[in-house]
């Protein structure tokens, strides 16, 4: 399938004539019908769309998927929430408008948990997203559908947002690549919030050397997001070179070393075990590697950290979720029993559940406890790992304890290790705005796993160039899910 | 009230001028046209983000700096959350941890007597969208929704409605001289909230404090105080202080009484934190000295110079400085050089007489500076009599015509001394007896005199110098 080329080949082929844009849009929606039914990763599939004229930019007619709380123009937007079931936006998302500048041409909207606020892509309003390696497992989230569908190869790549490891974490359980770049690289402008400080837009891919060329599309300044900055001096694309001679990196003792879970599951000692190869292969390839270790009690706070921003901010980022503008009207004999209805009955219990908990942490007896004081772990947290990026070009971690696990949790295999800190580390990089991105490093139990570079802010092209080096001494670019056989044992 | 002595603060709202809404691009003007003035923003659709206006903020600090607040070397903004219809995102963003500006004082005068008002803080923050009620729908309009609104909140260092009031006009005047909002109570455009407590006169500590809300005219600042003092004193007296409550109440326009809308234990809780998407920013020195510079001359800075060098009477300067309309017109014809003296005349006697008797507006006064020196400088020249320049100020007014038009050769004044004296002495040839009279004491004749020269000169022969010619006829 042509759908499963890389960026550069397609325009490669798109170039020569040898395909046309439009029949490489009627193959992603075939694709994407195929996906569908096994995957369940799509709440809209745009079966008019039409191919575009191919100029000398990159992505200039070649299709591609749109998270689902990317507002899109005319075009059903839903965030996976019943209280935006029939939403459809006047005005395009930044990103998807810069993308369209480029010649880009959406065939899809991919499912997410619901607003993203979820991460295992069971919440979604159109039902739970399936994992193409094996359709018993889940993708992880929030982006599942954009993970799915790229690792099913309807297209080089999808949007994805990133609050806490929405990108970084469906990109290792699906085999492929995910990457959110710097906090304000991409403006937010049109995306659906979820937790302002901490939402980044980003994309998965199936490679690193197209993550970059689609964020130097997605990019820039835009004068409707004020933490947005001008990037016009970066050039993601043609910076990155896969040379990993002198480049520091640094691992942190307390998250990734085996000796830390002394009753590690089969797939978590072989997930850090060959976090160790990969680690040796860089260092092979003349990287340096450290072991860094890194006060507990911080690394511990992470995930009740995220918890409590991510909460309370949204809380107030949904509250404009009532029903009167827009979204399904309630019921009620006044205004704010109509807004409880539709609020009542709109979002999942998943959902309600964070908002109890962001009200309780902004209420004004508990906020200086709770939510300043997250906001002052966060803060040193950030100022460690910026202590460690003084001397190191990029942090390195295994993504989550291992593959992806059964929708049916009961099926897992399970630890009796506090694996917390492994699950959620990715959050640092939220925290501290950093560029981040996972990429494949292997198999385990014939299902992907991935790894995670991540840097300072700004240094965009560092943590992409290591990324390349390391993917071009590994087997996984560009790799299209395999679906196993489900066997019923 | 004799007992107690009443602590009022007031919080007032006040809609600034600007070209777009403070946080999104939308128009900010009044419009007829219900939901016209709005972007996405302003209706809170997902995925919207605020910008932020910077003239907004420059407005907003220099109100500040006019208030002597200390100024933040952050600008940064909050949300406070609550769900209201009129409020889409379901937050205000405002400034509650670092306001534009506190701890400022300023000094008011209260007729004859000054006082410093104590200002707690002023911050920026938008405002909501408006509604309307009717039997059994409300109306939405978000044109108002996200206009820039800058907060006041003074200390509880106010004694009196009269002393409320004061302030507030003269606020009202502050905002419309620095020229950053017209501050129309009529549009709704200066809303107050309104604390009051009574204690006794010795006491250190402050009574129970009622907080009526939403107080859109100045006289109803005035009956709300006047009547709350009224009930707490009441109460008071009774002995039934107890029943006052730290509650929110509202006035009620109709009855002229406060009305109990939620008591403390209802207060809301806002939940204030900090705005993530307007990053926090370090105000420029230098933007802050040029917004110091570019304050404008205050009313009472102009009063001091109308009276000191203008030589106007404190009545006048104040009648004059109590609406910026006049006192623009009013510098612009002095600048033009016509005596001050004369300009006040004709502002107060004549102008604002036929502005209030026609009801329009300075703005809309057909007689320009320009056109009024046209009038006086003929005065002056001694072309025509003062009681002729009214007639041409009326009749340029009338017709819409400039005053040069009304003033001929034809009805100017005699001014040629030979002349005059010709026409005094004939006079006085055929006034024998009256002369003989006004020499043996009878003094009041000297005005007949005059009305004969007038009469016979049909008003235009020019007065002082006639008085003048008489003098010197007459008392030889």
């Amino acid at each position: 399938m042509n759908t499963e080329k890389t960026i550069e080949e397609l325009h490669e082929l798109l170039k020569s004539g040898q395909i046309t844009s439009e029949e490489l849009v009627k193959e992603s929606l075939l694709k994407s019908h195929e996906v569908q039914e096994k995957c369940n990763a799509f709440v809209t599939i745009l079966d008019d769309a039409k191919g575009r004229e191919v100029t000398n930019d990159l992505l200039s007619g070649i299709p591609y998927g749109i998270k689902d709380n990317y507002s899109t123009k005319g075009i059903l937007t839903t965030g996976s929430s019943n209280t935006l079931k029939d939403y459809v936006p006047f005005f395009d998302a930044t990103a998807v408008s810069n993308l369209a500048k480029h010649g880009a041409i959406p065939v899809n909207k991919t499912a997410l948990d619901e607003f993203g606020m979820g991460g295992t892509g069971t919440t979604c309003h159109t039902g739970v997203v399936r994992n193409p390696w094996d359709l018993q497992r889940m993708c992880a989230g929030s982006s599942s559908g954009s993970a799915a569908a790229v690792a099913f190869g309807v297209y080089p790549y999808a949007l994805g947002s990133d609050t806490g490891d929405s990108i970084r974490k469906p990109a290792a359980f699906c085999g492929i690549v995910g990457y959110k770049p710097t906090y304000g690289m991409i403006s937010r402008y049109g995306l659906f919030p979820f937790a302002s400080s901490l939402d980044h837009c980003g994309v998965l891919t199936r490679s690193v050397k197209d993550a970059a060329i689609v964020v130097d599309a997605m990019k820039g300044k835009d004068k409707n997001d004020l933490t947005s900055w001008n990037s016009s001096n970066i050039h993601l694309y043609e910076s990155i070179n896969e040379s990993l001679k002198g480049k520091k990196l640094f691992y942190i003792k307390e998250i990734a070393n085996l000796d830390n879970y002394p009753d590690a599951s089969s797939e978590l000692k072989e997930h850090l075990e060959n976090f160790q190869k990969t680690i040796e292969l860089l260092k092979s390839n003349g990287a340096v590697v450290d072991e860094v270790s890194m006060d507990i009690t911080l690394l511990n706070a992470i995930s009740s950290v995220y918890v409590c921003i991510s909460c309370a901010e949204a809380t107030s980022n949904m509250s404009n979720l009532t029903g009167i503008i827009f979204g399904p009207r309630g019921n009620g004999s006044n205004v704010m029993d109509m807004i409880k209805d539709h609020r009542t009955k709109g979002f999942s219990p998943l959902i309600k559940r964070r908002f109890v908990i962001g009200s309780y942490i902004l209420q004004r007896e508990n906020q200086e406890k709770y939510f300043v004081n997250a906001q002052r772990v966060r803060r040193l947290i950030v100022d460690k790992i910026n202590e460690f990026f003084k001397s190191y070009d990029a942090l390195i971690l295994p993504v989550s304890t291992g593959p992806a696990p059964y929708l049916d949790g009961s099926k897992d295999e399970m630890t009796n290790d506090n694996t917390t800190i492994l699950e959620e580390h990715l959050q640092i990089g939220n925290f501290g705005g950093f560029p981040s991105i996972t990429i494949p490093n292997g198999f385990i139990s014939g299902l992907p796993v991935g790894v995670n570079i991540t840097g300072k802010c700004y240094d965009d092209v560092n943590v992409l160039s290591i990324a390349y080096g390391l993917e071009c001494l590994m087997p996984y670019k560009n790799q299209i899910a395999k679906l196993r056989e489900v066997k019923d044992e | 009230m004799s007992k107690y002595k009443a602590v009022i603060g007031l919080e007032m709202h006040c809609e600034l001028k600007s070209k777009s809404k403070v946080f999104s691009s939308a128009r900010n003007s009044y419009n007829d046209i219900p939901n016209d003035n709005v972007r996405p923003l302003d209706m809170a659709f997902p995925g919207t983000l605020p910008t932020l206006n910077k003239e907004s903020v420059r407005e907003a600090l220099m109100m500040a700096m006019v208030l002597n607040c200390e100024i933040p070397p952050y600008m940064y903004f909050d949300r406070k959350n609550y769900y209201y219809p009129d409020l889409p995102k379901g937050y205000q963003i405002t400034q509650m941890h670092s306001p534009v500006g506190v701890n400022g004082k300023i000094t008011i005068q209260i007729d004859d007597t000054y006082k410093d008002i104590l200002i707690h803080d002023i911050h920026l923050e938008e405002d909501s969208a408006s509604l309307d009620h009717y039997i059994d729908t409300s109306l939405i309009d978000y044109n108002r929704s996200g206009v820039p609104l800058l907060e006041l909140v003074t200390e509880p260092c106010l004694n009196s409605a009269e002393e409320a009031v004061a302030f507030l006009e003269y606020m009202r005047l502050v905002y419309q001289y620095c020229g950053v909002s017209d501050a129309d109570t009529k549009l709704g455009q200066i809303r107050c909230d309104v604390n009051v407590s009574i204690m006794d006169k010795d006491a250190k500590e402050l009574g129970t404090k009622v907080e009526i809300k939403n107080v859109n005219s100045f006289s109803n600042v005035y009956d709300a105080i006047n009547y709350e003092i009224k009930r707490q004193t009441e109460l008071k007296d009774n002995g039934r202080y107890n029943e006052v409550e730290q509650e929110t109440r509202r006035f009620d326009e109709e009855t002229g009484t406060t009305i109990r809308m939620r008591g403390k234990v209802d207060a809301i809780d806002y939940k204030y934190f900090v705005e993530p998407n307007i990053p926090k920013y370090k105000l420029a020195s230098s933007w802050l000295e040029s917004i110091k510079k570019s304050i404008p001359e205050l009313p009472y800075e102009r009063k001091q110079k109308y009276i000191n060098e203008y030589n106007l009477s404190e009545y006048d300067a104040n009648i004059i400085i109590k609406n910026k309309e006049y006192a623009d017109y009013f510098e612009e014809c002095v600048n033009l050089g016509i005596n001050p003296k004369t300009v006040a005349n004709y502002l107060i006697v004549q102008i604002i007489a036929y502005l209030n008797k026609t009801n329009t507006e300075l703005k809309d006064f057909y007689l320009k500076p320009i056109y009024l020196k046209q009038i006086t400088e003929e005065v002056d020249n001694g072309h025509i009599s003062s009681k002729q320049a009214k007639e041409v100020f009326n009749k340029s007014l009338e017709e819409r015509r400039e005053p040069k038009n009304y003033i001929t050769k034809d009805n100017a004044q005699i001014s040629d001394k030979d002349a005059l004296i010709s026409i005094v002495k004939n006079i006085l040839d055929n006034n024998k007896s009256q002369i003989e009279e006004y020499k043996n004491g009878k003094s009041n004749l000297f005005d007949y005199f005059v009305g004969q020269v007038m009469k016979e000169t049909r008003g235009k022969a020019n007065p002082p110098m006639v008085k003048e010619i008489l003098n010197e006829l007459l008392n030889k």
